[in-house]
């Protein structure tokens, strides 16, 4: 754990509590068998935004409490160890991209709303079942966008798109010329394909060449962030069951070869924090974002992965029932290892920063 | 989350800073510049070039080779954030810390803790200064992982102990002055019957035997005690304190070897490595693809570690304690290391392979050895395995086995 200033300890805690409390697995069951395409709780989301995590990112000037990265990222660790569905991440990274490239126009109008609960919002980049920020094909002419986004997060609850076409990103209200076909995935969230057919759609016009890239850094790093906390809590949820269940008569928690594979765990476990926290610093900092997001969202990758693979297996048959939460926590890690680059792209990337 | 410093704690800094320059000045030998320590390691005997001495013994009577250790026992009592800026400067003129070795890093630290005051005052000074190397006493034929095992008896004579019996991977043993060792005071319990001794090694009765390594260096020995007289004032501790003073010194040693993987600190990275052995595409990129994935993911999984001995830095600073993922540094850190070295090995092809001749450079044949010399990270200082079992009883609370 990063060493955190006294108003970071009380947002972390506050979080903490809040998800055990209030919004715990069961909670996620419950929206699950709601069934709904938009997959989260109204009334929760606006709890969340009361207790400020909307704006943690968001200005001041524009209703938010300018925080920084690293404590959103301590929010949405939290909120990712009990798989809290919400579009927070969403909100928050198109958030950033406003901030990052709107004009004062574009952030008077947008920023106090997404700060406050008001609205919701998300990032409509890629266009497969790939990420692949090189291969976007959406174009706008005179103001009007036309093409095809794929597998939208949280699109369902959106109110606003940040939409990456071949010039740059855009801004673009749901409503005429929006057309959303539900995307069924393995995580039970919201995921839609979007069809943009002449929509209205507003340049962020103020972030440079790199503007995509930018959001992309945070991106990565607030979904290391999520898988942070669900690595934490698939590894504590597995630790606290080698303790209690008995076989031959032992607990299995005193068979060496079982201490050892956790220790393993432990080690990368360790090794995933440090990165995310790294990355989400850098954000801060400004300093090697890019680089430092790919690692944190590769090692998010490689040690999720791992964990959600021995979580069920060291749970034995327990862990493959529907009644028991494990298997949530891996349908979810899939899913999340796709977004913003799988290891392979991520490898790629920081390859060529190197140079080689 | 950034402090703050307060303007007059500033000027003190950058007061200290101009001192630290000038000592600099007036004492690093230039002809050292860039060259590395003379008591600092195990590898080899001591020969000191009148320049070496005359530095080592600049920064020794300053106290500055152990920075933060007491100004009374011959340390330079600094605080952290000056020790830092010691640091910045030593880097940025090209100089070193002469002085080092398990003095500095394990045994000093310990006998601060633990040792009388006599003790204190006359083992702490000859470190400070440089002039006295020590080794580790603590392995055994029949006691490595199991270091609770030993067997080496102190016998009690009155006045001083008695001690026979065989040590081994007694690292420098045969450069060094003194030797740490935990020794067996009572036969008839395992862990309460063990003592800390300090064992002169020109007493009658100790022999040192080098053993050869894989990698045809000799930095470990063997080394026998027979009817070897120990004064009783050279006991740390009391009697029977002696694994509990042990142990304390192991988390030091663990620390310090988590960093130590071999390979780490070497100029070019396995990208330029392979530029240079392998093809390059028009583009500058390597032409193997899966090379070039191997690499990253390497350095990926490298700067993670980075990020996470400096976490553990931070954290114990900040909770003024050990932070429960240094257990895992020491099994990250020398893992990581082999796998460095066995990635440079492959990407040379045979030419990374050579034991000697003209055919090879110094490079190529130095990475041989430390290829070989680095499958000893994951051994000593509580091998891979003792780790794993560290971090799951003492941090995870996982059970011994009934």
């Amino acid at each position: 754990m990063a060493v955190l200033n006294e108003e970071q300890e009380m947002l972390r805690d506050m979080a903490r509590e809040w998800a055990t409390n209030e919004s715990p697995v069961t909670e996620f069951r419950k929206v699950r068998a709601r069934g709904e395409p938009e997959a989260f709780d109204r009334e929760a989301y606006a709890t969340m935004a009361e207790m400020g995590w909307a704006g943690v990112i968001i200005p001041e000037e524009h209703g938010g409490s300018d925080f920084g990265f690293l404590s959103a990222g301590l929010v949405i660790e939290e909120l990712g160890k009990t798989l809290t569905a919400s579009p927070l991440i969403a909100t928050t990274l198109a958030a950033s991209a406003i901030i990052l490239g709107g004009s004062e126009q574009q952030k008077s109008k947008w920023l106090p709303k997404l700060a406050h609960g008001e609205a919701i919002a998300t990032l409509a980049i890629d266009e497969g079942a790939h990420h692949d920020p090189d291969a976007i094909e959406a174009v706008v002419v005179e103001g009007k966008l036309t093409g095809t986004k794929a597998f939208v997060a949280e699109a369902h609850g959106a109110d606003l798109f940040v939409v990456a076409a071949k010039d740059g990103l855009y801004l673009v209200e749901k409503g005429d010329g929006v057309t959303l076909t539900t995307r069924r995935l393995t995580d039970q969230r919201s995921h839609a394909d979007i069809a943009f057919d002449g929509a209205a759609a507003e340049k962020l016009a103020d972030g440079g060449d790199d503007l995509l890239g930018r959001v992309l850094d945070r991106a990565r790093v607030l979904t290391a962030a999520e898988m942070l906390g669900m690595a934490q809590t698939v590894f504590d949820m597995t630790l606290a069951y080698l303790k209690q269940r008995v076989q031959f008569n032992q607990v299995l928690s005193t068979f060496q070869a079982l201490q050892h594979r956790m220790a393993d765990l432990f080690a990368d476990l360790a090794q995933m924090r440090s990165a995310v926290e790294a990355g989400l610093q850098a954000i801060d900092s400004g300093a090697g974002a890019e680089r430092a997001a790919i690692v944190a969202k590769a090692e998010a990758n490689r040690v999720l992965h791992t964990i959600s693979n021995e979580g069920i297996q060291l749970h034995g048959g327990i862990g493959m029932t529907d009644e028991y939460d494990v298997g949530f926590y891996l349908k979810r890690a899939r899913v999340l290892e796709n977004a913003w680059g799988t290891t392979s792209l991520l490898r790629d990337r920081f390859a060529s920063l190197g140079g080689y | 989350m950034a402090t703050q410093i307060e303007p007059e704690a500033r000027d003190s800094a950058e007061l200290f800073r101009e001192e630290v320059r000038q000592f600099i000045a007036d004492n690093f030998p230039e002809e050292l510049k860039g060259k590395g320590l003379s008591m600092g390691g195990v590898e080899g005997a001591t020969k000191e070039s009148p320049a070496q001495k005359s530095w080592r013994e600049a920064m020794g009577g300053r106290g500055w080779g152990t920075p933060t250790w007491p100004k009374e026992y011959g340390g330079g009592g600094l605080s952290r954030k000056q020790a830092a800026i010691l640091n910045e400067e030593l880097a940025r003129a090209g100089a070193y810390n002469p002085i080092g070795g398990m003095g500095v890093m394990m045994f000093g630290p310990t006998l601060l803790e633990y040792g009388s005051e006599a003790q204190k005052q006359e083992h702490i000074p000859p470190i400070c200064r440089g002039e006295i190397r020590w080794c580790q006493g603590y392995s055994e034929p029949n006691a490595g992982s199991d270091l609770a095992n030993l067997q080496t008896m102190a016998e009690d004579k009155g006045d001083h102990y008695l001690v026979n019996g065989q040590k081994t991977w007694t690292s420098g043993g045969q450069w060094a002055d003194k030797c740490f060792a935990i020794v067996r005071t009572d036969r008839s319990d395992k862990h309460k019957g063990i003592s800390f001794l300090l064992i002169d090694m020109d007493s009658p009765g100790v022999e040192v035997r080098p053993i050869t390594m894989i990698s045809g260096t000799s930095p470990f020995c063997e080394t026998f005690f027979t009817d070897v007289k120990v004064p009783k004032e050279n006991l740390v501790g009391e009697e029977g304190q002696g694994w509990t003073i042990g142990k304390r010194l192991l988390q030091h040693e663990r620390t310090n070897l988590s960093g130590a993987a071999p390979g780490s600190r070497s100029g070019a990275s396995l990208a330029d490595i392979a530029k240079k052995y392998g093809r390059v595409s028009k583009d500058g990129t390597l032409a193997d693809p899966v090379l070039r994935d191997r690499i990253a993911d390497f350095e990926i999984r490298w700067t993670s570690f980075l990020h996470t001995a400096r976490r553990a830095v931070e954290e114990s600073k900040a909770q003024g304690g050990v932070s429960e993922i240094s257990s895992a540094l020491k099994k990250l850190g020398t893992k990581l290391g082999q796998e460095r070295a066995e990635l440079t090995i492959e990407i040379m092809g045979l030419q990374g392979l050579g034991w000697e001749g003209d055919n090879f450079s110094p490079v190529e044949l130095q990475g041989v050895r430390a290829w070989l010399y680095g499958k000893a990270t994951t051994i000593y200082g509580g091998s891979t395995e003792i780790q794993n079992n560290v971090i799951a009883k003492r941090v995870l609370g996982m059970l011994d086995h009934q």
